[in-house]
């Protein structure tokens, strides 16, 4: 996870296009100056960074269900819930699931585990829209071959 | 069985809290009930669900945007459920 590159994600570990699910790992770091603030003393991951991490995990699999032809941008969550504290240094197996796929826009259900125990989950809307340029589009690419995002699992379903 | 404005009534009180006396054949979805896009995206899914349809909210959208047709023809709520009509039919066929 790099906090202030807001690259949450660090390695996909399932994508199944049939199934339309996700799973993907991110380890919160043990040390990082948003802790120093959040809280001086008692650091936890911010609820809005796991919403982040619940966001990034449902975003790469809905462009892995499109070919990274067209790119999800947060719109809105709905029933979110943080039910743990989350500290630093622990893995987090975020999981999501695409609800449906409209005309220009995305529902997806998500939640994050640490260690088998759920500790947030939301659901999510995306708009989704053609990539602005290439360069976006190629650099998501190159992320995506950063995480280990299956690409051989595209054009399955 | 529910008319499909009836439904699509049911799906905007439920989603914008808009009062159900309110809501007209006549009204249009954006201009007279004052539903924005992101909240339009929630009646969108549920329509989408409720009916097994996936509106084609790209295409309108474009088609207006082109000129090609007015947002009364898609978002005035007789129209939409005409819209709505024409899709289940054509599921259907």
């Amino acid at each position: 996870m790099r906090l202030e590159y807001f690259r949450l994600i660090d390695r996909i570990l399932e994508f199944d296009p049939v199934g339309r699910t996700i799973q993907a790992e991110a380890i919160v770091p043990t040390q990082s100056t948003v802790f120093e603030g959040h809280f001086p003393g008692y650091p936890l991951m911010p609820g809005v960074l796991l919403l982040e991490v619940m966001a990034q995990a449902s975003g790469w699999m809905i462009i892995g269900l499109n070919g990274f032809t067209r790119m999800p941008f947060l719109a809105a969550f709905k029933e979110a819930k943080l039910r743990s504290f989350v500290t630093p240094g622990q893995s987090l197996t975020a999981k999501a699931e695409l609800l449906h796929e409209g005309s220009g826009y995305a529902m997806t259900k998500a939640e994050i585990q640490v260690d088998g125990k759920r500790v947030c989950n939301t659901e999510i809307t995306f708009r989704v829209v053609d990539f602005p340029n290439p360069a976006f589009r190629a650099s998501m690419e190159e992320v995506a071959a950063a995480i280990a995002f299956p690409m051989e699992t595209l054009n399955h379903g | 069985m529910a008319s499909t404005f009836d439904t699509v009534v049911n799906i905007i009180t439920e989603t914008c809290d808009i009062p159900r006396d309110t809501i007209k054949p006549e009204s249009h979805a954006i201009n007279d009930l004052g539903i924005d896009s992101l909240d339009f995206l929630d009646i969108a899914f549920a329509i989408d669900k409720t009916f097994g349809i996936k509106m084609p909210l790209e295409q309108w959208t474009q088609e207006v945007n082109e000129g090609k047709a007015t947002t009364e023809q898609y978002f005035v709520l007789q129209n939409l459920c005409t819209r709505i009509d024409e899709l289940v039919a054509a599921k259907r066929a």
